[in-house]
Protein backbone atom coordinates (compact mmCIF):
# COMPACT_ATOMS: atom_id res chain seq x y z
CA UNK A 1 0.00 0.00 0.00
CA UNK A 2 2.99 2.38 0.11
CA UNK A 3 2.16 3.34 -3.49
CA UNK A 4 -0.61 5.39 -1.86
CA UNK A 5 2.01 7.82 -0.54
CA UNK A 6 2.83 10.87 -2.65
CA UNK A 7 1.20 12.24 -5.81
CA UNK A 8 3.68 10.16 -7.84
CA UNK A 9 4.98 6.94 -6.27
CA UNK A 10 8.32 5.41 -7.16
CA UNK A 11 8.45 3.10 -4.18
CA UNK A 12 5.57 0.60 -3.76
CA UNK A 13 7.40 -1.89 -1.54
CA UNK A 14 8.82 -1.18 1.89
CA UNK A 15 8.83 -2.71 5.37
CA UNK A 16 7.12 0.46 6.64
CA UNK A 17 4.21 0.28 4.14
CA UNK A 18 1.74 0.54 7.05
CA UNK A 19 2.72 4.23 7.26
CA UNK A 20 0.43 4.93 4.27
CA UNK A 21 -2.58 3.15 5.84
CA UNK A 22 -2.08 5.15 9.03
CA UNK A 23 -1.82 8.37 7.04
CA UNK A 24 -5.11 7.51 5.28
CA UNK A 25 -6.61 7.06 8.76
CA UNK A 26 -5.41 10.54 9.69
CA UNK A 27 -2.40 9.46 11.76
CA UNK A 28 1.20 10.58 11.25
CA UNK A 29 3.47 7.76 12.33
CA UNK A 30 7.13 7.46 13.19
CA UNK A 31 8.80 4.22 14.28
CA UNK A 32 10.13 3.05 17.63
CA UNK A 33 12.77 0.31 17.77
CA UNK A 34 11.46 -2.55 19.90
CA UNK A 35 14.96 -3.34 21.13
CA UNK A 36 16.50 0.02 22.08
CA UNK A 37 13.58 2.45 21.89
CA UNK A 38 15.11 4.76 19.27
CA UNK A 39 12.39 6.84 17.59
CA UNK A 40 12.70 7.75 13.89
CA UNK A 41 10.85 10.00 11.50
CA UNK A 42 10.51 9.12 8.66
CA UNK A 43 9.87 5.64 10.11
CA UNK A 44 12.41 2.91 9.38
CA UNK A 45 12.29 -0.84 9.89
CA UNK A 46 15.94 -1.47 10.64
CA UNK A 47 17.47 0.32 13.60
CA UNK A 48 20.67 2.22 12.70
CA UNK A 49 21.78 2.27 16.35
CA UNK A 50 21.30 -1.32 17.58
CA UNK A 51 20.56 -3.05 14.23
CA UNK A 52 17.27 -4.33 15.64
CA UNK A 53 14.78 -5.60 13.04
CA UNK A 54 11.53 -5.18 15.00
CA UNK A 55 9.71 -1.86 15.33
CA UNK A 56 6.33 -0.44 16.30
CA UNK A 57 4.64 2.59 14.72
CA UNK A 58 4.29 5.48 17.13
CA UNK A 59 1.95 8.43 16.53
CA UNK A 60 3.33 11.93 16.07
CA UNK A 61 1.45 15.11 16.92
CA UNK A 62 2.93 16.80 13.84
CA UNK A 63 3.76 20.26 15.22
CA UNK A 64 7.03 21.68 13.91
CA UNK A 65 9.15 24.55 12.65
CA UNK A 66 10.01 25.49 9.05
CA UNK A 67 13.72 24.95 8.37
CA UNK A 68 13.76 26.00 4.71
CA UNK A 69 11.46 26.10 1.69
CA UNK A 70 11.27 26.78 -2.03
CA UNK A 71 8.65 27.55 -4.67
CA UNK A 72 9.11 25.15 -7.59
CA UNK A 73 8.27 26.60 -11.02
CA UNK A 74 9.97 23.96 -13.20
CA UNK A 75 8.41 20.66 -12.13
CA UNK A 76 9.18 17.03 -12.92
CA UNK A 77 6.86 14.56 -14.69
CA UNK A 78 3.53 14.12 -12.92
CA UNK A 79 3.56 17.60 -11.33
CA UNK A 80 3.29 19.79 -14.45
CA UNK A 81 -0.28 20.94 -13.84
CA UNK A 82 0.44 22.06 -10.28
CA UNK A 83 3.18 24.67 -10.75
CA UNK A 84 4.18 26.74 -9.03
CA UNK A 85 4.00 24.86 -5.74
CA UNK A 86 5.78 25.49 -2.46
CA UNK A 87 7.67 22.78 -0.57
CA UNK A 88 8.87 23.21 2.97
CA UNK A 89 11.23 21.19 5.19
CA UNK A 90 10.03 21.01 8.78
CA UNK A 91 11.76 19.94 11.98
CA UNK A 92 9.15 18.09 14.05
CA UNK A 93 8.91 18.90 17.76
CA UNK A 94 9.01 15.17 18.50
CA UNK A 95 12.22 14.67 16.52
CA UNK A 96 12.89 13.92 12.88
CA UNK A 97 12.08 15.97 9.81
CA UNK A 98 9.72 15.92 6.87
CA UNK A 99 9.19 17.59 3.56
CA UNK A 100 5.69 18.61 2.47
CA UNK A 101 3.60 21.01 0.42
CA UNK A 102 2.36 24.24 1.84
CA UNK A 103 -1.38 23.86 2.52
CA UNK A 104 -4.34 26.22 2.20
CA UNK A 105 -4.31 27.66 5.73
CA UNK A 106 -0.85 29.22 5.23
CA UNK A 107 -0.04 32.34 3.23
CA UNK A 108 2.67 31.00 0.89
CA UNK A 109 3.97 34.46 0.08
CA UNK A 110 4.58 35.10 3.79
CA UNK A 111 6.11 31.69 4.60
CA UNK A 112 9.30 32.13 6.64
CA UNK A 113 12.10 30.09 8.15
CA UNK A 114 11.37 29.59 11.84
CA UNK A 115 7.59 29.73 11.35
CA UNK A 116 5.52 27.31 13.44
CA UNK A 117 3.36 24.89 11.43
CA UNK A 118 1.10 21.86 11.88
CA UNK A 119 1.56 18.80 9.63
CA UNK A 120 -1.85 17.51 8.53
CA UNK A 121 -2.56 14.11 6.85
CA UNK A 122 -4.36 14.50 3.50
CA UNK A 123 -6.16 12.44 0.87
CA UNK A 124 -6.06 13.64 -2.73
CA UNK A 125 -9.86 14.00 -2.91
CA UNK A 126 -9.84 14.79 -6.65
CA UNK A 127 -8.11 11.51 -7.59
CA UNK A 128 -9.95 8.24 -8.07
CA UNK A 129 -7.07 6.13 -6.80
CA UNK A 130 -6.21 6.23 -3.10
CA UNK A 131 -3.37 8.77 -2.80
CA UNK A 132 -2.27 10.24 0.53
CA UNK A 133 0.22 12.88 1.61
CA UNK A 134 0.50 15.62 4.20
CA UNK A 135 0.53 19.39 4.10
CA UNK A 136 1.93 22.20 6.25
CA UNK A 137 -0.88 24.18 7.86
CA UNK A 138 -1.39 26.91 10.44
CA UNK A 139 -0.86 25.82 14.08
CA UNK A 140 -4.14 24.63 15.60
CA UNK A 141 -5.51 23.18 12.34
CA UNK A 142 -7.51 20.04 13.12
CA UNK A 143 -8.58 17.03 11.05
CA UNK A 144 -10.62 13.83 11.36
CA UNK A 145 -9.02 10.56 12.40
CA UNK A 146 -10.41 7.09 11.69
CA UNK B 1 52.29 4.57 -1.35
CA UNK B 2 53.51 5.38 -4.86
CA UNK B 3 53.14 8.97 -5.99
CA UNK B 4 50.71 9.20 -8.93
CA UNK B 5 50.65 11.95 -11.52
CA UNK B 6 48.86 13.10 -14.65
CA UNK B 7 50.95 12.82 -17.80
CA UNK B 8 48.30 13.82 -20.33
CA UNK B 9 44.85 15.33 -20.56
CA UNK B 10 42.30 16.27 -23.19
CA UNK B 11 38.64 17.06 -23.60
CA UNK B 12 35.96 17.78 -26.18
CA UNK B 13 34.25 21.12 -26.31
CA UNK B 14 31.11 20.98 -24.15
CA UNK B 15 27.68 21.66 -25.62
CA UNK B 16 25.02 20.00 -27.73
CA UNK B 17 26.67 17.29 -29.83
CA UNK B 18 23.96 15.87 -32.06
CA UNK B 19 26.67 14.68 -34.47
CA UNK B 20 28.31 12.05 -32.25
CA UNK B 21 27.70 8.98 -30.09
CA UNK B 22 29.00 8.91 -26.55
CA UNK B 23 31.86 6.58 -27.54
CA UNK B 24 32.79 8.96 -30.37
CA UNK B 25 32.96 11.79 -27.81
CA UNK B 26 35.10 9.57 -25.59
CA UNK B 27 37.46 8.93 -28.50
CA UNK B 28 37.93 12.66 -29.09
CA UNK B 29 39.04 13.14 -25.49
CA UNK B 30 41.19 9.99 -25.56
CA UNK B 31 42.96 11.10 -28.77
CA UNK B 32 43.63 14.54 -27.29
CA UNK B 33 44.99 13.07 -24.04
CA UNK B 34 47.32 10.65 -25.85
CA UNK B 35 48.59 13.49 -28.06
CA UNK B 36 49.10 15.66 -24.99
CA UNK B 37 50.96 12.88 -23.14
CA UNK B 38 52.97 11.95 -26.21
CA UNK B 39 52.41 8.24 -25.60
CA UNK B 40 50.92 5.40 -27.64
CA UNK B 41 47.91 3.37 -26.42
CA UNK B 42 50.07 0.30 -25.72
CA UNK B 43 51.40 1.86 -22.47
CA UNK B 44 47.87 2.25 -21.07
CA UNK B 45 47.14 -0.87 -19.02
CA UNK B 46 43.55 -0.22 -17.94
CA UNK B 47 40.67 2.23 -18.28
CA UNK B 48 38.12 3.52 -15.79
CA UNK B 49 34.95 5.21 -17.11
CA UNK B 50 33.00 7.76 -15.07
CA UNK B 51 29.45 8.34 -16.26
CA UNK B 52 25.83 8.29 -15.09
CA UNK B 53 24.17 5.40 -16.90
CA UNK B 54 20.52 6.46 -16.90
CA UNK B 55 21.13 9.21 -19.47
CA UNK B 56 22.28 6.85 -22.21
CA UNK B 57 20.30 4.51 -24.44
CA UNK B 58 23.38 2.27 -24.58
CA UNK B 59 23.49 0.11 -21.49
CA UNK B 60 26.81 -0.76 -19.87
CA UNK B 61 28.78 2.05 -21.44
CA UNK B 62 32.34 0.94 -20.51
CA UNK B 63 31.97 -2.05 -22.85
CA UNK B 64 31.23 0.02 -25.90
CA UNK B 65 33.88 2.62 -25.04
CA UNK B 66 36.67 0.11 -24.48
CA UNK B 67 35.81 -1.57 -27.79
CA UNK B 68 35.69 1.74 -29.70
CA UNK B 69 39.01 2.84 -28.18
CA UNK B 70 40.45 -0.48 -29.41
CA UNK B 71 41.62 -1.40 -25.90
CA UNK B 72 40.17 -4.90 -25.45
CA UNK B 73 41.08 -7.11 -23.62
CA UNK B 74 42.45 -4.61 -21.08
CA UNK B 75 40.26 -4.10 -17.98
CA UNK B 76 37.53 -1.46 -17.78
CA UNK B 77 34.51 -0.72 -15.61
CA UNK B 78 32.18 2.10 -14.66
CA UNK B 79 32.18 4.27 -11.56
CA UNK B 80 29.00 6.09 -10.59
CA UNK B 81 28.72 8.86 -8.01
CA UNK B 82 26.11 11.07 -9.72
CA UNK B 83 27.69 14.37 -10.89
CA UNK B 84 30.99 13.28 -9.30
CA UNK B 85 31.27 10.08 -11.36
CA UNK B 86 34.31 11.45 -13.20
CA UNK B 87 36.20 12.07 -9.96
CA UNK B 88 35.18 8.61 -8.76
CA UNK B 89 36.83 7.21 -11.90
CA UNK B 90 39.94 9.30 -11.25
CA UNK B 91 40.13 8.07 -7.67
CA UNK B 92 39.72 4.46 -8.79
CA UNK B 93 42.56 4.81 -11.30
CA UNK B 94 44.71 6.49 -8.64
CA UNK B 95 44.03 3.56 -6.29
CA UNK B 96 44.93 1.03 -9.02
CA UNK B 97 48.31 2.68 -9.46
CA UNK B 98 48.97 3.48 -5.80
CA UNK B 99 48.21 -0.16 -4.96
CA UNK B 100 50.88 -1.25 -7.42
CA UNK B 101 48.47 -3.15 -9.68
CA UNK B 102 49.01 -0.95 -12.76
CA UNK B 103 51.56 1.68 -13.86
CA UNK B 104 49.53 3.67 -16.41
CA UNK B 105 45.72 4.01 -16.40
CA UNK B 106 43.35 6.13 -18.52
CA UNK B 107 40.36 7.86 -16.94
CA UNK B 108 37.45 8.75 -19.20
CA UNK B 109 34.55 10.89 -18.04
CA UNK B 110 31.74 11.19 -20.55
CA UNK B 111 28.07 12.02 -20.82
CA UNK B 112 25.60 12.59 -23.60
CA UNK B 113 22.70 14.34 -21.93
CA UNK B 114 20.82 15.44 -25.03
CA UNK B 115 19.96 11.88 -26.16
CA UNK B 116 16.84 11.81 -24.01
CA UNK B 117 13.44 13.24 -24.96
CA UNK B 118 12.15 16.09 -22.80
CA UNK B 119 9.55 13.74 -21.23
CA UNK B 120 12.30 11.29 -20.26
CA UNK B 121 14.35 14.11 -18.74
CA UNK B 122 11.35 15.34 -16.73
CA UNK B 123 10.77 11.79 -15.46
CA UNK B 124 14.43 11.41 -14.46
CA UNK B 125 14.33 14.84 -12.84
CA UNK B 126 11.60 13.60 -10.49
CA UNK B 127 13.86 10.92 -9.01
CA UNK B 128 16.93 12.92 -7.91
CA UNK B 129 16.04 12.90 -4.22
CA UNK B 130 15.07 10.12 -1.83
CA UNK B 131 12.26 8.51 -3.85
CA UNK B 132 10.61 7.04 -0.76
CA UNK B 133 10.02 10.20 1.27
CA UNK B 134 10.73 13.20 -0.98
CA UNK B 135 10.10 12.58 -4.69
CA UNK B 136 6.34 12.06 -4.19
CA UNK B 137 6.16 15.79 -3.46
CA UNK B 138 7.74 16.84 -6.77
CA UNK B 139 11.21 17.77 -5.50
CA UNK B 140 13.83 18.71 -8.08
CA UNK B 141 17.58 19.16 -8.16
CA UNK B 142 17.34 22.99 -8.34
CA UNK B 143 14.72 22.72 -5.60
CA UNK B 144 17.19 21.20 -3.14
CA UNK B 145 19.86 23.82 -3.87
CA UNK B 146 17.18 26.52 -3.66
CA UNK B 147 16.43 25.30 -0.13
CA UNK B 148 20.17 25.50 0.71
CA UNK B 149 20.21 29.03 -0.75
CA UNK B 150 17.16 30.09 1.27
CA UNK B 151 18.76 28.82 4.48
CA UNK B 152 22.11 30.46 3.62
CA UNK B 153 20.33 33.77 3.03
CA UNK B 154 18.47 33.40 6.32
CA UNK B 155 21.53 32.59 8.45
CA UNK B 156 24.15 34.79 6.77
CA UNK B 157 22.31 37.48 4.83
CA UNK B 158 23.53 36.23 1.47
CA UNK B 159 21.74 38.02 -1.39
CA UNK B 160 20.44 37.17 -4.84
CA UNK B 161 22.87 39.76 -6.22
CA UNK B 162 25.75 37.80 -4.69
CA UNK B 163 24.46 34.60 -6.31
CA UNK B 164 24.23 36.45 -9.63
CA UNK B 165 27.79 37.74 -9.18
CA UNK B 166 29.02 34.13 -9.27
CA UNK B 167 27.27 33.60 -12.61
CA UNK B 168 28.73 36.87 -13.93
CA UNK B 169 32.28 35.75 -13.01
CA UNK B 170 31.89 32.30 -14.51
CA UNK B 171 30.47 33.65 -17.75
CA UNK B 172 33.31 36.20 -17.83
CA UNK B 173 35.94 33.45 -17.78
CA UNK B 174 33.85 31.05 -19.87
CA UNK B 175 33.88 33.64 -22.64
CA UNK B 176 37.66 33.11 -22.88
CA UNK B 177 37.49 29.29 -22.87
CA UNK B 178 37.22 27.74 -26.35
CA UNK B 179 35.84 24.53 -24.80
CA UNK B 180 32.95 26.29 -23.02
CA UNK B 181 29.30 25.94 -24.00
CA UNK B 182 28.39 29.60 -23.31
CA UNK B 183 30.97 32.15 -24.40
CA UNK B 184 29.13 35.38 -23.61
CA UNK B 185 29.53 37.83 -20.76
CA UNK B 186 26.41 38.55 -18.70
CA UNK B 187 25.49 41.20 -16.12
CA UNK B 188 23.96 40.95 -12.65
CA UNK B 189 20.86 42.71 -14.01
CA UNK B 190 20.48 40.17 -16.82
CA UNK B 191 20.92 37.24 -14.40
CA UNK B 192 18.43 38.72 -11.94
CA UNK B 193 15.85 39.23 -14.70
CA UNK B 194 15.91 35.59 -15.78
CA UNK B 195 12.93 33.29 -15.23
CA UNK B 196 12.38 31.65 -11.85
CA UNK B 197 13.25 27.94 -11.68
CA UNK B 198 12.91 27.28 -7.96
CA UNK B 199 12.82 30.34 -5.76
CA UNK B 200 15.23 31.97 -4.94
CA UNK B 201 17.08 30.41 -7.92
CA UNK B 202 16.43 31.50 -11.50
CA UNK B 203 17.74 30.33 -14.87
CA UNK B 204 21.11 32.08 -14.53
CA UNK B 205 21.71 30.44 -11.16
CA UNK B 206 21.68 27.01 -12.84
CA UNK B 207 24.24 25.22 -14.99
CA UNK B 208 23.16 23.66 -18.27
CA UNK B 209 23.01 20.02 -19.34
CA UNK B 210 25.60 19.32 -22.02
CA UNK B 211 27.33 16.60 -24.00
CA UNK B 212 31.04 16.04 -23.68
CA UNK B 213 33.96 13.88 -22.67
CA UNK B 214 37.30 14.38 -20.94
CA UNK B 215 40.28 12.09 -20.47
CA UNK B 216 43.36 12.09 -18.25
CA UNK B 217 46.20 9.59 -18.31
CA UNK B 218 47.68 8.71 -14.93
CA UNK B 219 51.08 7.16 -14.26
CA UNK B 220 53.01 6.12 -11.20
CA UNK B 221 56.14 8.18 -10.56
CA UNK B 222 58.55 5.50 -11.77
CA UNK B 223 56.54 4.84 -14.94
CA UNK B 224 56.22 8.57 -15.65
CA UNK B 225 60.00 9.04 -15.38
CA UNK B 226 60.64 5.90 -17.47
CA UNK B 227 58.44 7.42 -20.18
CA UNK B 228 60.59 10.57 -20.00
CA UNK B 229 57.82 12.82 -18.63
CA UNK B 230 59.10 15.95 -16.91
CA UNK B 231 56.01 18.17 -16.66
CA UNK B 232 53.87 15.87 -14.58
CA UNK B 233 51.09 17.24 -12.37
CA UNK B 234 50.91 15.16 -9.21
CA UNK B 235 47.80 13.98 -7.36
CA UNK B 236 49.22 14.84 -3.96
CA UNK B 237 46.04 15.11 -1.91
CA UNK B 238 43.03 12.86 -2.52
CA UNK B 239 39.92 13.40 -0.39
CA UNK B 240 36.56 11.69 -0.60
CA UNK B 241 33.49 11.62 1.66
CA UNK B 242 29.76 10.92 1.63
CA UNK B 243 26.57 12.24 3.22
CA UNK B 244 22.89 11.30 3.48
CA UNK B 245 20.86 10.90 0.31
CA UNK B 246 17.94 12.62 1.97
CA UNK B 247 17.83 16.28 2.86
CA UNK B 248 15.78 15.12 5.86
CA UNK B 249 18.90 13.66 7.46
CA UNK B 250 21.33 16.53 6.79
CA UNK B 251 23.05 18.08 9.78
CA UNK B 252 23.69 21.31 7.87
CA UNK B 253 21.67 23.05 5.14
CA UNK B 254 24.12 25.91 4.49
CA UNK B 255 27.08 23.87 3.30
CA UNK B 256 28.14 20.34 2.42
CA UNK B 257 29.67 18.36 5.31
CA UNK B 258 31.02 15.87 2.74
CA UNK B 259 32.97 18.67 1.06
CA UNK B 260 34.50 19.81 4.34
CA UNK B 261 35.51 16.23 5.19
CA UNK B 262 36.98 15.59 1.73
CA UNK B 263 38.89 18.89 1.81
CA UNK B 264 40.38 18.12 5.23
CA UNK B 265 41.63 14.76 3.94
CA UNK B 266 43.09 16.27 0.76
CA UNK B 267 44.83 19.14 2.57
CA UNK B 268 46.31 16.78 5.18
CA UNK B 269 47.55 14.30 2.60
CA UNK B 270 49.13 17.04 0.45
CA UNK B 271 50.57 18.83 3.50
CA UNK B 272 48.93 22.13 2.57
CA UNK B 273 46.19 24.38 3.92
CA UNK B 274 43.46 26.31 2.13
CA UNK B 275 45.79 29.34 2.00
CA UNK B 276 48.15 27.45 -0.33
CA UNK B 277 45.53 26.86 -3.06
CA UNK B 278 46.35 29.20 -5.95
CA UNK B 279 43.68 28.07 -8.40
CA UNK B 280 40.56 25.90 -8.02
CA UNK B 281 37.79 24.36 -10.04
CA UNK B 282 34.69 23.90 -7.88
CA UNK B 283 31.30 22.33 -8.45
CA UNK B 284 29.03 25.28 -9.29
CA UNK B 285 26.00 23.28 -10.46
CA UNK B 286 24.12 26.25 -8.97
CA UNK B 287 25.51 29.63 -7.97
CA UNK B 288 24.81 28.91 -4.30
CA UNK B 289 26.93 25.75 -4.63
CA UNK B 290 29.99 27.85 -5.52
CA UNK B 291 29.38 30.15 -2.53
CA UNK B 292 29.09 27.12 -0.24
CA UNK B 293 32.27 25.68 -1.81
CA UNK B 294 34.28 28.83 -0.93
CA UNK B 295 33.31 28.23 2.69
CA UNK B 296 33.55 24.43 2.75
CA UNK B 297 37.06 24.59 1.24
CA UNK B 298 38.19 27.26 3.72
CA UNK B 299 38.76 29.99 1.11
CA UNK B 300 36.73 32.18 3.47
CA UNK B 301 34.91 31.71 6.77
CA UNK B 302 31.46 30.18 7.24
CA UNK B 303 28.82 32.56 5.97
CA UNK B 304 31.37 34.78 4.22
CA UNK B 305 30.93 33.33 0.71
CA UNK B 306 28.77 36.22 -0.46
CA UNK B 307 31.30 38.79 0.73
CA UNK B 308 34.09 36.73 -0.87
CA UNK B 309 32.58 37.06 -4.37
CA UNK B 310 31.72 40.74 -3.72
CA UNK B 311 35.41 41.34 -2.95
CA UNK B 312 36.38 39.48 -6.15
CA UNK B 313 38.30 36.94 -4.07
CA UNK B 314 37.60 34.26 -6.69
CA UNK B 315 38.80 36.32 -9.67
CA UNK B 316 42.38 36.25 -10.99
CA UNK B 317 44.24 38.55 -8.60
CA UNK B 318 42.00 37.51 -5.69
CA UNK B 319 43.04 35.20 -2.84
CA UNK B 320 41.69 32.04 -4.55
CA UNK B 321 40.77 32.27 -8.24
CA UNK B 322 37.91 29.83 -8.92
CA UNK B 323 36.43 28.33 -12.11
CA UNK B 324 38.58 30.17 -14.64
CA UNK B 325 37.30 27.70 -17.26
CA UNK B 326 33.77 29.09 -16.79
CA UNK B 327 32.76 26.43 -14.28
CA UNK B 328 29.78 24.18 -14.78
CA UNK B 329 27.78 27.37 -15.25
CA UNK B 330 29.37 28.56 -18.50
CA UNK B 331 31.47 25.57 -19.58
CA UNK B 332 28.44 23.24 -19.33
CA UNK B 333 27.89 20.15 -17.19
CA UNK B 334 28.02 16.77 -18.96
CA UNK B 335 27.80 15.13 -15.55
CA UNK B 336 30.15 12.16 -15.96
CA UNK B 337 32.74 14.30 -17.76
CA UNK B 338 32.78 17.18 -15.29
CA UNK B 339 35.20 15.85 -12.66
CA UNK B 340 37.71 14.81 -15.31
CA UNK B 341 37.32 18.13 -17.13
CA UNK B 342 37.98 20.00 -13.86
CA UNK B 343 41.18 17.97 -13.53
CA UNK B 344 42.19 18.87 -17.11
CA UNK B 345 41.66 22.56 -16.33
CA UNK B 346 43.80 22.51 -13.18
CA UNK B 347 46.55 20.56 -15.00
CA UNK B 348 46.52 23.23 -17.73
CA UNK B 349 46.63 26.01 -15.13
CA UNK B 350 49.57 24.42 -13.32
CA UNK B 351 51.42 24.04 -16.63
CA UNK B 352 50.73 27.70 -17.46
CA UNK B 353 48.77 26.98 -20.65
CA UNK B 354 45.60 28.99 -20.04
CA UNK B 355 46.39 32.25 -21.85
CA UNK B 356 44.09 35.14 -20.88
CA UNK B 357 42.58 33.17 -17.97
CA UNK B 358 45.89 31.92 -16.55
CA UNK B 359 46.79 32.42 -12.88
CA UNK B 360 50.42 33.56 -13.20
CA UNK B 361 52.86 31.08 -11.70
CA UNK B 362 50.29 28.75 -10.13
CA UNK B 363 51.90 25.59 -8.77
CA UNK B 364 49.23 24.18 -6.42
CA UNK B 365 45.60 23.74 -7.51
CA UNK B 366 42.43 22.03 -6.36
CA UNK B 367 39.36 20.29 -7.75
CA UNK B 368 36.05 20.01 -5.85
CA UNK B 369 33.48 17.73 -7.49
CA UNK B 370 30.11 17.13 -5.83
CA UNK B 371 27.70 14.30 -6.57
CA UNK B 372 24.00 15.09 -6.23
CA UNK B 373 23.36 17.42 -3.31
CA UNK B 374 26.57 16.36 -1.55
CA UNK B 375 25.91 12.63 -1.20
CA UNK B 376 29.41 12.30 -2.65
CA UNK B 377 32.27 14.77 -2.66
CA UNK B 378 35.78 14.44 -4.05
CA UNK B 379 38.40 17.11 -3.31
CA UNK B 380 41.85 16.70 -4.83
CA UNK B 381 45.00 18.81 -4.45
CA UNK B 382 47.27 18.87 -7.49
CA UNK B 383 50.89 20.07 -7.63
CA UNK B 384 53.19 20.55 -10.62
CA UNK B 385 56.69 19.15 -10.97
ZN1 LIG C 1 17.44 -0.03 18.12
Amino acid sequence: MFEWFGLVSYCPHTKVAGFAQHLKDGRLMGSRCDACGRVSFPPRADCPDCRGAAFTFTEYGGAGTVVTFTRIAAAPAGFEGRTPFTIGVVDLDEGGRLLAWCGGTLDEAALAIGQRVQVVPRLFEELEAIKVHYTLEAPGTTWAKA
Amino acid sequence: MARVGIIGCGQTAFGRRSDATVQELAFEAWRAALDDAGVEPDVVEATVVGSVPEYHKQRSLPGVIQEYLNLNPRPVWLTEAACASGSAALRTAWLEIAAGVHDVVAVIGCQKMTELETAEILALMGRVGDVQWESGFGTTFPGYYAMFARRHMHEFGTTSDQLAAVAVKNHHYGAANPKAMFRKEITVAKARASEEVSAPLSVYDCCANADGAACVILAGERAARALGKDRVVWLDGMGCASDSMSVLRRSDLTGLPSARAAAAQAYAMAGVTAKDIQVADVHDCFTIAEIMAYEDLGFCGRGEGGAFIDARGSYIGGAHPVNLDGGLKAKGHPIGATGVSMTCEIVSQLRGECGPRQVPGASIGLTHNVGGIGQYCFVNVLRRD
